[in-house]
């Protein structure tokens, strides 16, 4: 337990260390929104079902961020500790594989939770976000969505012979994600073809789930995206756990 | 005296390949135990299997009384082991590796001594990525002592380091055992082998070619010993070929070398070297060393595999 805390504390300031990745998940969802809010503002409106711009993209971009930290954040340190023998060292010592794995899901899923803390507190100050839903189903849909990308991102680290490659790997999951699920373009506004493309995709049932959450509908509304993420996150974890290799 | 490692018919192989094939051997506790081999004889395969980083195919190893499979976590704890190829994150602090792998181990040391013997006590704050490649190997010498091992497993420990910084590190390693602890480590320097260690294994092609202390494989190697000198030109080196215990007499150049066994070779030789009234200059001996052990039992690394000539334990000298 005190290696588990050691090692989440560690790995935290590491985090923090590596600007690109402290970016994307804290500070870029934010500036998209002030990017697009500054274009559209928050005005309601009938193609968003009676509200604004804001109001929509700010559950919507929760999912970017679960993105940044599941598919890219965790597959890439995972598989440059394997690739550079950091995992090797510490399988020499006592140290259990579960701290290890427990020390990334804690980091990534507290740095996951700042991030949507920063961008909701913008929403809010700035464009005065209308949120209709309940917190606590909220954080747990968000606690749901964020687990299943980390079991992806974990399979991506399993696959990777290299760092290089589960960067690659992530990018080619990161990016049709987040443009294709609707969580940066709004789904509205796709022709029926691109929604066909989109109902695939992990992100967009994050994207549907929060935008749900947000304004308050019932969790039986949301049984398909409920059961997609659970079923990613046990898969996920079965697999990646098969597959983790220390070298 | 009681073993800190015992290891009987233990086999490994890779595909075809049996990079260890039927090794067996004990480590006393409190010695420092030295295992040498040419690139490819199954050093790192043998350490590995012994601190529980791979599985052998056969065999059966006893650590601290305990196996390496079935009790990893526990040996894991008492022992100490720096690896090869291993790294930290680029930027993890020398002082926060060091607090992270503590924070790992029932009954760490204080890890601030450590650092001062090792001389990175300035380092402290550096990042790893920061820290020369000799640091960098200091730095995993401590956290291979983070945890106050019974014994202590170093692969390659001052390949990459300067000469002040490997004698610094035999000190330290002389240090560890002063405190009672087992050395396990191999080495690519017979010199350190042939400094540091109570008794030497030589590994070739996965198989133990020799193993005893060095003093008696250098004697077992029953070499000669060599005086070289410069003579003047047309010295004739004939009459030297009459001494007692002379074997050899050769000549290149100026040079000659004169080989030959015998408590009184070089006193002879210089006698008569004086009786003949020659003139001569730069004249040196060169004992047989563990080096000449090592090039007379292993393979060269540049022949084919299997092309080396029955030069066993015994029959050392060519």
């Amino acid at each position: 337990m005190k290696a588990l805390l050691k090692l989440f504390w560690v790995e935290f300031k590491l985090y923090l260390r590596q600007p690109q990745a402290a970016f994307f998940a804290l500070l870029f969802p934010l500036l998209l929104l002030i990017m697009f809010g500054s274009i559209y503002g928050n005005t309601p409106s009938p193609f968003f079902g009676g509200r604004g711009m804001v109001d929509v993209s700010t559950p919507a971009y929760i999912a970017i961020i679960m993105g940044s930290t599941g598919f890219l954040s965790i597959s890439i340190i995972v598989s440059a500790y394997r690739e550079r023998g950091i995992l090797r060292r510490f399988r020499a010592t006592p140290l259990r594989p579960a701290a290890i794995i427990g020390a990334q899901v804690g980091v990534n899923f507290v740095m996951t939770l700042a991030g949507t803390l920063i961008l909701v507190a913008g929403a809010r100050l700035i464009y005065d976000m209308r949120f209709g839903g309940a917190v606590g189903a909220v954080l747990l849909g968000f606690t749901l969505s964020t687990l299943s990308f980390f079991a992806v991102g974990f399979v991506v680290a399993s696959v990777s012979r290299t760092a290089r490659v589960a960067q690659m790997l992530g990018m080619l999951l990161y990016f049709p994600n987040i443009f294709l699920s609707g969580a940066t373009v709004p789904k509205e506004i796709f022709p029926p073809a691109m929604r066909s493309i989109s109902r695939v995709l992990p992100m967009t049932h994050v994207v549907n789930l929060m935008q749900g959450l947000w304004i308050g509908e019932p969790w039986s509304k949301h049984a398909v995206e409920v059961a997609v993420l659970a079923g990613l996150l046990v898969v996920g974890a079965i697999v990646s756990a098969k597959t983790f290799r220390w070298e | 005296m009681n073993a800190a490692i015992t290891v009987n018919a233990l086999r490994k192989t890779y595909g075809r390949l049996t990079a260890v094939d039927g090794v067996g051997f004990e480590v006393r506790s409190g010695e420092i135990f030295g295992m040498v081999g040419p690139n490819g004889a199954g050093k790192t395969t043998t350490i590995e299997c012994l601190e529980g980083m791979r599985s052998p195919d056969s065999g059966d190893i006893r650590i601290l009384g305990l196996d390496p499979r079935r009790d990893g976590y526990e040996l894991r704890q008492r022992i100490g082991v720096q690896l090869q190829q291993s790294s930290l994150p680029d930027d993890l602090k020398v002082w926060e590796a060091l607090d992270l792998f503590a924070s790992y181990y029932r009954k760490p040391a204080p890890w601030a001594p450590l650092i001062g013997e090792l001389g990175i006590a300035d380092k402290r704050e550096a990042r790893f990525a920061k820290l020369s490649g000799g640091q960098k190997q200091r730095l995993f010498i401590a956290l291979a002592l983070v945890n106050d091992p019974e014994l202590v497993f170093l692969d390659e420990l001052t390949t990459g380091l300067d000469p002040h910084a490997r004698r610094a590190m035999w000190n330290l390693v002389r240090a560890v055992r002063e405190r009672g602890k087992t050395v396990f480590l191999t080495t690519h320097y017979m010199e350190e082998a042939e400094q540091l260690c109570d008794r030497v294994l030589i590994i070739d092609q996965g198989r133990i070619v020799a193993l005893d202390t060095p003093e008696k494989l250098v004697r077992g190697l029953q070499a000669e010993t060599r005086i070289i000198f410069t003579a003047e030109p047309g010295y004739d080196p004939a009459p030297l070929r009459a001494v007692a215990g002379v074997t050899r007499v050769d000549t290149a150049g100026g040079k000659v070398t004169v080989s030959g066994g015998g408590d009184r070779l070089v006193i002879l030789v210089v006698n008569a070297l004086d009786a003949q009234g020659a003139r001569f200059r730069d004249l040196r001996t060169e004992q047989p060393s563990l080096d000449d052990v090592f090039m007379a039992m292993t393979r060269d690394e540049m022949e084919p595999a299997g092309s080396r000539g029955a030069a066993g334990p015994a029959g050392g000298a060519r």
